[in-house]
């Protein structure tokens, strides 16, 4: 393999607490070394990349993607949807298991990881945690984790009952396994399509209480308190309320192992976003209140959210353009992330630049026990994306790499533009347009 | 830009829900919030024009001119109503219901309104059991939508033939509307406000004409979040207390096939909210009664009420009729007439 020499740039590292003018070099897959400007030591034949007023970054993660195969491939693909993540400065995704089939099996866990994929960036397949995502048969964890799997979920078909979540939480404690929960108690959102709220009253339109997030939230740690000997750990998947946000700060006061992500749309836009009908603001969980929209700010400047998520939910265009509570609940996020975290998170709400980039690298790559990803200390993995922070630019969906255009971030100011992301040494992405 | 509330920070700065596109013709009426009172105005105006009008004359308006009516739901009053106006005015009609096209076989509203346009609808009338519906229709084929009724959301034509309705008892004459027309008159809408687009649009409607809409019904129909609809309505949840103070009262059904799974008791419902003589007679013997049909007798209104003098139930029907051939109209000359948006 090819050394790939990255000049000049600003380093910034949260993992090792650097940000400083670095160069670094890149060697078989692997970060070989770190050093002052112009220091390098080992990097004679290196292809060289000119970093000068750019931002040198571990590459994004992101922990909750839909790739959509196998089965969907109309919507997206492995390869397009890695490709998106390129784009987006992503190096490494881990895939929800909704897929047709379910992915229940190491069988398909493979599968999803085999070259023929295509694949431009890391994927890191999530299981289901019960066959078929019925909630019904506990899956074989440690076969699921022998594949390659790195965390389980019944993702979108939330774990109701009590004594399924507690068997899935133990299970998945006992083979080192995280437990994603999408927490929405079903029961209380049957054919509702939105927030429930002013809005959804307004539109006519079914409304999911918050209770019904935050409800499962609380079930959940309940749980987790339960098998707190077995260190059982709880991710909570889009946290969208400020009722589960609140949940997730006490467990983490009561020393439980408790985690959670809040994606982009769910800090920025609120149900008032659904504007009249707009089906490229449906998703599931859906756009809240105004306070809960701050409640999730909030909760990302103290420090209570460990990662930004995008949920990266692709559709085919047929698919969004019918009556609203029939439209499929989901929107891109890959390639609008960093623009948005570093316009808002970072410009506009003054959080330092290393904790967003944390938030997007470092830990949920610690979240999840992703080795050697979400840092540039030597040995780690060479996954590094480079930007230009300054640059402002409009996103435009038409360029877009994923199969899908249901963004509602069309047209949308970003702050800081991909130059180039780099996946275990290879460039993935250089930027074009 | 709007501002965040987080209480222990300063304000943040958080990005504006984008401006509304629609309508994007000037022809279509999608909600009643589309319309300016100068607007109300003239449509009332011109219902009155048009059903004054030599049936020969008016049948030349639109003559040859071609309207669609697609209903995804049964309907009796606005679907004739609208058919008839249109014809009225010499439009050649065509109705599409989704029991007997290609909408059964899973043609979707999109392709199905493409079509229509294809064969030279120039106007479409849509009654849709999903809200929003019309929005999605008018964004795909940019022609005149008129809303007929879309799920539990609105159905503008209904809350102006309400007002016509509630102007010929309470201001008669009244030969256009501003924001004091109905002020001091208080309309109660009672029953199932929460299913009920007939409530929306006329809570929408009738306060920016000054009126105050008090609104009746339990818990389950009447979720205390009606009250951020919009400026002019209260909740009375004591039925008598607020027909008291009526001068129109509107009664609406229990719409079973939106409940839901909703129980209610509806011995309970009849003794708390039915409109009976008794009740009429002792609280308010002055008011007009009205009630957008289809009624159920015996349930939240009696039979001896519905065919009482106080009643205007059918004459609603026949405002219908008027206010329909005024919507036609400007769905096909808005362009001409204002000149763009309403």
């Amino acid at each position: 393999m090819t050394a790939l020499a990255i000049r000049g740039g600003r380093l910034v590292d949260p993992s090792a607490g650097i940000d400083a003018p670095k160069d670094i070099l890149l060697k078989d897959g692997r970060v070989a070394e770190v050093a002052a400007p112009g220091k390098l030591k080992s990097a004679e034949g290196a292809e060289s990349l000119d970093a000068t007023g750019l931002v040198v970054a571990p590459g994004l993660i992101d922990i909750h993607v839909h790739l959509r195969e196998p089965g969907q491939g109309h919507k997206e693909t492995i390869a397009t949807g890695t490709a998106s993540a390129a784009m987006g400065g992503f190096t490494a995704v881990a895939a929800m298991p909704n897929t047709t089939p379910v992915n229940d099996s190491p069988e398909i866990t493979r599968w999803m990881q085999a070259p023929e994929r295509g694949a431009q960036v890391r994927v890191f397949p999530i299981g289901a945690a019960t066959r078929g995502s019925k909630g019904e048969t506990i899956n074989d964890f440690a076969a699921l984790k022998a594949a390659g799997a790195v965390a389980v979920t019944d993702d979108g078909k939330p774990i109701l009952k009590d004594g399924m979540m507690r068997e899935v939480l133990a299970a998945a404690a006992r083979v080192g396994l995280s437990v994603i929960q999408h927490a929405e108690d079903t029961r209380m959102t049957q054919g509702a399509s939105m927030n429930l709220g002013q809005a959804s009253f307004r539109l006519g339109l079914r409304g999911m209480p918050p209770e019904a997030e935050s409800s499962l939230v609380e079930r959940d740690i309940r749980l987790v308190a339960e098998l707190r000997d077995a260190r059982a750990h709880l991710h909570v998947a889009h946290t969208s309320t400020a009722a589960a946000v609140a949940a997730v700060r006490q467990a983490r006061r009561n020393g439980l192992r408790v985690t959670c992500e809040v994606a982009p749309h769910h800090f920025l836009l609120t149900e008032d976003h659904v504007g009249l009908y707009n089906t490229h603001a449906k998703m599931n969980p859906p756009l809240r209140s105004a306070a809960d929209r701050d409640a999730m700010i909030e909760g990302i400047l103290d420090g209570v959210v460990d990662a930004i998520a995008t949920d990266h939910a692709p559709h085919a265009a047929h698919e969004k353009e019918v009556e609203f509570e029939h439209a499929p609940n989901g929107i891109t996020g890959l390639e609008t992330a960093l623009g948005l975290c570093l316009r808002w998170l970072h410009h506009e709400w003054k959080m330092p630049l290393g904790r967003v980039l944390s938030l997007l690298s470092a830990q949920p790559a610690a979240l999840l026990g992703l080795r050697g990803r979400g840092t540039l200390t030597v040995g780690s993995f060479a996954d590094v994306v480079v930007f230009d922070p300054e640059k402002e630019w409009s996103y435009r969906v038409a360029n877009t790499r994923s199969k899908s255009k249901n963004t509602p971030f069309d047209g949308w100011t970003m702050q800081g533009k991909v130059r180039w992301t780099i996946c275990e040494g290879r460039i993935v992405y250089t930027e074009t347009v | 830009m709007t501002q965040a509330t987080t209480s222990a920070r300063r304000p943040l700065t958080t990005p504006p829900a984008p401006p509304s596109r629609f309508p994007y013709n000037p022809g279509s009426l999608l909600s009643v919030q589309d319309l300016s009172l100068e607007a109300v105005s003239r449509i009332l105006a011109r219902a009155t024009v048009l059903e004054n009008q030599d049936p020969l004359q008016r049948d030349r308006i639109l003559a040859k001119r071609r309207v669609a009516l697609l209903f995804y739901e049964a309907s009796t009053r606005t679907r004739t109503s609208f058919e008839l106006a249109a014809k009225a005015l010499g439009a050649d009609t065509t109705l599409v219901s989704n029991l007997s096209s290609s909408i059964e076989k899973g043609e979707t509203l999109k392709d199905t309104g493409l079509t229509l346009r294809a064969l030279g609808a120039e106007a479409i009338i849509l009654r849709h059991n999903s809200s929003g519906a019309p929005w999605l229709l008018e964004e795909m084929t940019h022609l005149p939508v008129l809303n007929a009724g879309d799920g539990m959301h609105e159905h503008p034509t209904q809350a102006l033939l309400d007002l016509r309705t509630i102007l010929a008892h309470l201001r008669p004459g009244a030969e256009t509307v501003n924001d004091q027309t109905l002020a001091g008159v208080t309309v109660t809408i009672t029953g199932d406000i929460l299913h009920s687009r007939v409530a929306r649009s006329n809570m929408l409607l009738l306060p920016r004409l000054g009126a105050n809409v008090v609104l009746c019904g339990p818990k389950e129909l009447l979720p205390e979040l009606a009250l951020s609809a919009g400026p002019g309505i209260t909740i009375e949840r004591d039925f008598e207390a607020a027909l008291r103070r009526s001068q129109v009262a509107m009664m609406l059904r229990i719409q079973a096939e939106r409940l839901a799974g909703l129980q209610l008791d509806l011995d309970e419902y009849k003794a708390a909210y039915q409109l009976t003589g008794q009740r009429l007679a002792r609280l308010a013997p002055q008011a007009v009664v009205l009630h957008p049909g289809p009624i159920i007798r015996g349930l939240e209104i009696t039979a001896g009420v519905a065919d009482g003098v106080q009643s205007a139930i059918l004459e609603q029907v026949r405002n219908g009729v008027a206010i329909r051939m005024a919507v036609v109209e400007r769905a096909l000359l808005a362009a001409q007439q204002e000149g763009g948006r309403a």
